[in-house]
């Protein structure tokens, strides 16, 4: 007799997985794409 | 096309473009996973793992396409010397390498249940992983290449070079399943025709489109930020040598 896995560990690692690294992603370019435009912004403003 | 090759257009344009990408692409992937994972069906012969799917296609689809752009951007770069053309296929190389990286996880968890391995060395899986260490070639080359070019030597031809020739691994990831004896089932959707059930297609589409706008999202941000590195670096090395000049001519008069 064989017994079965349980699927719902391995649907809910990959959900986890999946959802963390593409709001990492996400947020990560969002947020430096912030902050070299303030740059940008502060060298033109740098006399 | 080249209408969009002066910066300042691309700029005006994708300020408002990126935060919508984003935030339609987050609601779209969040409303299909909710879908997929609390009221979807489970599949017949499959089960409850039918749901990794709708993490484990779109990241497949939009790794490939990931490096689809790279080999046009860098098509572009080489024939038309269209100055956004190198920074539009820098910046789909992370969320590309990330998409196939999720892509290559999620399909190896996957594996585990419904084939009973975590992994084996067949054609679809094998071609996956080159298309991610291709990827890491390619960040690398082009972060030496921007290097290069900020201290006046060197050029982005050898990493759009790079970028084409790699896109000889992007068919054959598509067809592996067709060429080879896989594990991996062959492509359930094709030209206009798909072998899925509704139940299914509907949740997977619009994740794929959710997925495909935070991809989209990801690329305008990361050239919004490649750009504004360039105009400041250029800004503050412009004014390193006005007062590197003025020094002189003060020195020059002191002289005197």
């Amino acid at each position: 007799m064989t017994e079965q896995l349980d699927q719902w560990p391995f649907v809910i690692a990959c959900y986890a997985i999946g959802v963390a690294g593409t709001l990492a992603m996400v947020g990560w370019a969002w947020f430096a794409m912030r902050r070299a435009e303030k740059r940008r912004d502060m060298s033109r403003e740098k006399k | 096309m080249h209408g969009f090759a002066n910066p300042a257009r691309f700029l005006r344009l994708a300020r408002w473009l990126t935060p919508l990408c984003l935030l339609l692409g987050l609601a779209l992937a969040a409303g299909a996973l909710i879908y997929g994972l609390l009221f979807a069906p489970a599949d017949r012969l499959m089960g409850d793992t039918v749901r990794i799917l709708y993490i484990h296609v779109p990241a497949a689809w939009l790794g490939m396409g990931g490096w689809t752009t790279i080999a046009i951007a860098s098509l572009v770069e080489l024939v038309w010397r269209h100055p956004l053309a190198n920074i539009a296929a820098r910046a789909a190389a992370v969320p590309g390498a990330v998409f196939t990286a999720i892509c290559l996880v999620t399909g190896s968890i996957w594996g585990r249940p419904t084939w009973g391995t975590w992994w084996v060395w067949d054609g679809r899986l094998t071609s996956m992983l080159v298309l991610l260490l291709l990827y890491c070639a390619y960040i690398a080359l082009a972060g030496a290449a921007q290097r290069d070019m900020a201290a006046g030597s060197g050029g982005s031809r050898v990493t759009a070079i790079f970028g084409l020739v790699g896109a000889v691994n992007v068919p054959i990831i598509n067809r592996s399943v067709v060429w080879w004896n896989s594990l991996h089932q062959p492509p359930s959707i094709t030209m206009g025709k798909s072998a899925i059930d509704p139940a299914f297609l509907t949740p997977l589409l619009i994740a794929t489109l959710g997925f495909s706008l935070l991809f989209g999202g990801v690329v305008l941000a990361r050239m919004r930020m490649l750009l504004a590195d360039i105009q400041a670096e250029a800004r503050l090395r412009r004014k390193a040598q006005k007062a590197q000049m003025k020094a002189e001519l003060s020195a020059g008069a002191d002289w005197q």
